[in-house]
């Protein structure tokens, strides 16, 4: 609070990016948040946004109408004001600039945030996600594989969970040798088991061998990952880098592993990218499509010049491989990267998901996310810039991840439990540090943190608002009948991702969307069943028999469903009418306004769209700036629904 | 010359096909006077390949003959025929010279330019009969049921004879002050005697589109008087009305030089220009095949694949042509103006942008009837040279002449409206896919011949069946159905950011296995929909409260129980 020095401008303007539309309204600096409230009020929107959501701010040169501030936010927002007053300018940017780096992490939004949950609620959404249960369900511990020790202390690991599992013929002093052979002592255990085949995904760091060392621990480590294997002679081990990588690696004293030391390995190299490639990947692609009338040409030029659907398809056809090997082969897998906590985990998380339908679910995925990614140490601090960032640190692995499950739901409409806004609202809180899930960068450090005992998980959040995230064409009969999902890896499959790059640029999304429509049709019918539930237990209270039922014709007219207004963030359905807590708000504060307006009819999904917003070029002469005809008026709708 | 004598080879047997997602199979091949039949005549349920000759694009044959060997024994030949719905066929025919005589019989037979000789004319399914009405509707029927036309325009008939403009129907809607004399004199003044008529009057404020061609004020700065009084009784007395060039102005400026040019300022006063840049004939026909090449080479990289999209520019077509059209709606709609759109020859781009305009604006083109009524009154009417257009597709070898996938291109247009207010259009992508198939090769006349002229000479009324009108048959139309249709008076304005505008994959990508899953993934949707319109009602407009209709009824049953109580 003490770096707060002016919590309220007045008369501040806010632009949009793409037009030269402006709102003008109030800013308000609170501990947690940067709030702006239109001031028409009609139909005043609002804008919440954590400090943790905001990557920069910066302050431009003084114009003539005052001191812009730009902002942009790690979930892709943009935001530009402009701050009538050049001192209050200043001071809400140093405030920023103190807010938005926390230097503990006492001070992340987390440790404050209370949804009005006690204790044992609490802890009951810590439970939610069990992986010892996850081990038993994909059928381990089993007569090939066991969990061992070794790690409870944290004493041959640091960045691995205590509990790991690794071949029964694996003993303590192979595993401790072999992690010493191994970058930061991540040697190589189980990540996911291949039940029907007995075929083990595994994972670990890069060997340390240098130009000729080699470790008969780490030797033996992998041997017995083949032994506990019987389908298959050999074992593959991916080694997720472009050889080029592996090789200058060799240099300093690391690499990969020689298959003359090792028996029966099948070595090959995948080609993803290192961290920073892909930061600067992201950049450009951000660049180009935050660009103000942007042209097809340069956007279809900027989009290949940025390389990002090129990662994104790398990352997948290193998990097709990997799938393919485990399904088809019945063979072991081991992946590694350099450390094994980015490309190892894209990989592993993205290959599991490909081969079991599981992780297709809504609660599949979490427990996905969790065993691969959070248990297994990708630095989520650091590569998300939770604390005291470090520049080169930070790059977008999570989001390609995500990216990459987006892509196979837009191969496979059918197959995926969840629908985007699942995904979109997981990235959006894995850089929120509103929850704890996704803070520190390893097991040991929550468990430093406290983070169970001080902080809520997001795991229960995002389940008792499931129905805002499901796919209603979801069909399990299909993940049945096609258990291993084989994606095709044809160029035209990788499409732009708008509703996450462009997720707040409101003017790009289409004004009505299939999804959402099924879904309140759905939702709706629901509730109307419920209702008829409801009644007919009061009526048999009073003794009254309900059936049968005389058949009445004509239907009644009944007002419609309550349409969601835009594809992004939408309101989705009932639930949104609750009352929202503030977590609600920072996110979908714009939406929850709107609810109030909904009711009045369909009509208001199409207002959505008006010609300034799209930029068909604006009208020359004075002709432009005329009273507008009634229909405008309707379209206020929409300027309280774009930011 | 007789049909028939192309054949040379009418029959081959024991010949394989080979499709994209279906095994290879055997069967008898055969060829006739408009269609390449393929039977696989195995068994009882023996299944049929039809396709129209005129659908065929291109032919390329490969012969093998196995050297060594007597003549036809161990010679085969592989034809591989790819069609203008850009579905790629191969067809391996034993023996070389059937092989060879096949293909020629395809070669001359698919391209002929006879229209009495084409297919249309021959077709006569038993539940379609000859008499009747052709089309859905005429310019004077229009002009019947559009009330708020009556006050200031009329139905003018001085093209009745196709003197003043032969690519004009014999009836057109111009303002009503204007008569027929003026009308002649500003035909000499405009390419093609295309002068200024109605195409649009939009049902919230009266203004109009209209559509005209270019002015032929040539070098020297000509004008018409005919000309301004015409559009001077458009905007009738109101301050100012656009006039959007498709042109960019230096090019309007370069028409000049070969007689054309534009309408000037001092001339024009109370019309404001703007010049937009569109891309025509040729260039948007090898975009199409630039395109569809780049969709049927699978081995690209991301990168590659990228690059050649945009080289295609297809998508850079689709944006201008959104984008222009949500200019004309924009003046229409939110600043309340008359508009004239025309670029050159006022029957492609035109055409292109103010029917998209009308479908943005006007709710009632977004039904099935009223969409085709929109592209029967827009394009068939309005003269779009369909015939030479679309004489060629994106495969063809042949040399281009006048080809041009305008059509295409505001089909794929409507696709991306679609995509944006997937509620908003009666009419689902099939029916577009349809027409993309119909306007290349079609059992039914209506897309054949360049303009109502041509159509009457050849007696097409007469002798074929309309499209248009068999796809509103009660059984037919179903399939064409939106299931989520719901009816809004407002504009839809779609977004023209790039990010929101996408490849057509249901059309470039038909043949691939990506729509497979897509059409599973339709079809689910479809029968969620379906599954709560159950008891929908004769009524449209009762479609969706019906939804829940059944649960309803209980429900106030229910109700009715409770208040005896």
């Amino acid at each position: 609070m003490e770096h707060i020095r002016t919590p309220k401008v007045e008369q501040v303007k806010l632009l949009d990016r793409f037009s030269n539309k402006s709102v003008t309204g109030t800013l308000h600096l609170t501990a947690t948040h940067l709030i702006f409230v239109e001031s028409n009020s009609t139909s005043a929107q609002e804008i919440w946004i954590l400090h943790h959501h905001i990557a920069s701010v910066e302050k431009l040169s003084l114009t003539t109408s005052g001191c812009p501030l730009l902002i942009q936010c790690r979930n892709f927002r943009l935001v530009h004001f402009v701050i009538p007053r050049e001192r209050d300018c200043h001071d809400i940017y140093s405030s920023l600039l103190r807010l938005l780096r926390p230097v503990s992490y006492d001070e992340l939004y987390a440790f404050s945030y209370n949804p009005k949950q006690n204790d044992q609620e609490r802890e009951e959404g810590w439970q939610l996600i069990d992986l010892a249960a996850e081990f038993e369900r994909m059928g381990v511990p089993c007569d090939q594989w066991q969990l061992t020790d070794v790690n409870r202390e944290y004493k041959v690991c640091k960045t691995y969970p205590r509990d790991l599992y690794v071949p029964i013929t694996a003993s303590k002093p192979i595993i401790v040798g072999s992690s010493k052979f191994r970058s930061k002592g991540r040697f190589p255990v189980l990540t996911y088991f291949y039940q029907e085949k007995k075929a083990a995904v595994c994972r670990c760091s890069q060997p340390l061998s240098g130009f000729s060392a080699r470790c008969l621990e780490d030797e033996h480590m992998l041997q017995a990952i083949s032994k506990a294997n019987h389908n298959s002679r050999y074992i593959y081990v991916m080694d997720t880098r472009p050889k080029l990588n592996a090789l200058a690696n060799r240099a300093a004293g690391k690499g990969y592993e020689n298959e003359d030391n090792y028996s029966n390995i099948r070595f090959q190299f995948v080609g993803i990218e290192n961290i920073h490639v892909m930061r600067g990947s992201l950049q450009k692609l951000l660049e180009v499509v935050g660009t103000r009338s942007l042209s097809m040409t340069d956007y279809l030029v900027g989009l290949e010049n940025s390389g990002w659907l090129r990662h994104i398809k790398a990352i997948m056809d290193a998990a097709i491989f990997l799938a393919k090997a485990v399904t088809v082969e019945g063979a072991s897998v081991l992946v590694h990267c350099s450390d094994g906590w980015d490309r190892t985990a894209q990989v592993c998380a993205l290959g599991s998901l490909l081969m079991d339908p599981y992780y297709r679910t809504i609660k599949g995925f979490m427990v996905l996310i969790e065993k691969d990614w959070i248990s297994f140490g990708h630095k989520f601090a650091d590569r998300c810039d939770q604390l005291d960032p470090d520049p080169k640190e930070v790059s977008p692995i999570f989001t390609q991840f995500l990216e990459c499950v987006w892509q196979l739901t837009e191969q496979f409409p059918q197959a995926f439990e969840f629908s985007e806004w699942f995904l979109i609202q997981i990235h959006e809180h894995v850089h929120s540090c509103q929850f704890g899930n996704f803070l520190g960068n390893s097991q040991r450090q929550r468990e430093d943190l406290q983070l169970k005992e001080r902080t809520y998980s997001l795991w229960a959040h995002l389940l008792s608002e499931k129905q805002n995230y499901l796919n209603p064409l979801f069909s399990p009969s299909v993940a049945e009948s096609h258990p291993v999902l084989e994606p095709s890896t044809q160029a035209y499959h990788f499409k732009f991702w708008r509703n996450m790059y462009n997720q707040y640029d409101r003017s790009m999304h289409p004004r009505q969307s299939i999804l959402k429509h099924v879904l309140t049709l759905q939702e709706s019918k629901r509730e109307l069943e419920g209702t008829v539930q409801a009644l007919k237990t009061k009526l048999q209270k009073f003794g009254v028999s309900t059936s049968p039922l005389k058949p009445q014709t004509p239907p009644r007219e009944r007002s419609l469903p309550p349409r969601p207004q835009s594809l992004i963030l939408g309101a989705p359905l009932l639930s949104r009418k609750e009352v929202q807590q503030e977590e609600d708000k920072e996110v979908f504060g714009e939406e929850a306004r709107e609810d109030a307006p909904a009711s009045t009819g369909g009509e208001r999904t199409v207002e959505g769209s008006s010609a300034t917003e799209n930029g068909y070029g604006e009208l020359m002469g004075s002709f432009g700036s005329k009273n507008e005809p009634g229909v405008v008026t309707l379209e206020f709708g929409v300027a309280r629904m774009t930011c | 010359m007789e049909l028939s004598e192309h054949i040379k080879t009418a029959n081959v047997e024991d010949v394989t096909l080979r499709r994209p997602f279906h095994p290879a199979l055997r069967g008898t091949l055969c060829v006739t006077s408009h269609h390449l039949l393929f039977s696989d005549r195995k068994d009882e349920a023996s299944w049929q390949l039809l396709i129209l000759l005129k659908n065929i694009d291109a032919i390329e044959k490969s012969v093998e003959n196995l050297f060594g060997y007597p003549r036809a024994v161990g010679s085969s030949g592989t034809i591989t025929i790819k069609c203008k719905d850009l579905l790629v066929l191969q067809l391996e025919i034993p023996g070389m010279e059937e092989c060879l005589n096949i293909a020629s019989s395809i070669e001359a037979l698919s391209s002929l330019e006879s229209v009495t000789e084409m297919y249309p004319f021959f077709y006569r399914p038993s539940h379609l009969t000859l008499n009747g009405p052709w089309g859905l509707s005429s310019t004077e029927q229009y002009y019947k049921q559009t009330e708020r036309l009556w006050d200031r325009w009329r139905v003018s008939t001085v093209n009745s004879d196709y003197s003043v403009c032969p690519s004009y129907p014999s009836a057109v809607i111009v303002p009503r002050e204007v008569d027929d004399d003026k009308l002649i004199h500003s035909a000499r003044f405009r390419q093609g005697g295309r002068f200024p008529v109605l195409s649009y009057c939009h049902h919230r404020n009266g203004m109009v589109i209209m559509r005209s061609s270019q002015p032929l004020t040539g070098a020297n700065k000509k004008r018409c008087k005919e000309d301004e009084l015409l559009l001077q009784a458009v905007i009738d007395g109101s301050e100012l009305g656009y006039i959007i060039d498709l042109r960019s102005a230096q090019q309007a400026q370069q028409a000049r030089m070969t007689g054309g040019g534009f309408e000037s300022k001092s001339f024009y006063s109370h019309w404001k220009r703007i010049h937009r840049h569109h891309e025509r004939g040729k260039v948007v026909q090898e975009s199409l095949i630039k395109l569809v090449e780049a969709c049927s080479d699978p081995s690209h990289s991301v990168d590659r694949w990228l690059s050649k999209l945009e080289n295609s520019k297809w998508l850079s077509h689709v944006h201008s042509a959104l984008s222009t059209a949500g200019l004309v709606v924009e003046c229409v709609e939110r600043d309340g103006h008359s508009v004239l759109v025309h670029g050159s020859e006022g029957t492609d781009n035109t055409l292109l942008v103010s029917s998209l305009a009308q479908l943005i604006l006007d709710p009632a083109s977004r039904t099935v009837t009223g969409f085709l009524c929109l592209l029967e009154r827009e394009w068939i009417q309005a003269g779009h040279p369909f015939q030479q257009r679309c004489a060629h597709s994106a495969y063809s070898h042949a040399r281009l002449k006048q080809e041009c996938p305008i059509f295409l291109l505001l089909l794929d247009c409507v696709w991306q409206v679609w995509r944006q207010f997937p509620l908003a259009l009666e009419f689902s992508e099939a029916l577009l896919l349809r027409l993309a198939q119909e306007v290349y090769a079609s059992n039914y006349g209506t897309f054949l011949c360049n303009s109502e002229q041509e159509r009457c000479a050849a007696g097409v009324k007469e002798n074929t069946h309309c499209l248009f009108q068999s796809l509103l048959r009660p059984d037919i139309e179903e399939q064409y159905l939106n299931p989520l249709y719901e009816p809004t008076d407002l504009a839809i304005w779609p977004s023209v950011h790039p990010q929101s505008l996408q490849l057509w994959t249901g059309l470039f990508l038909r043949w691939t296995e990506y729509a497979q899953n897509m059409e599973e993934a339709r079809e689910e949707v479809w029968s969620i929909v379906k599954e709560h319109h159950e008891q929908a009602g004769p009524d449209r407009t009762n479609n969706t409260l019906s939804t829940h209709c059944d649960t309803l009824t209980s429900f106030e049953n229910l109700m009715d129980e409770l208040t005896i109580l």
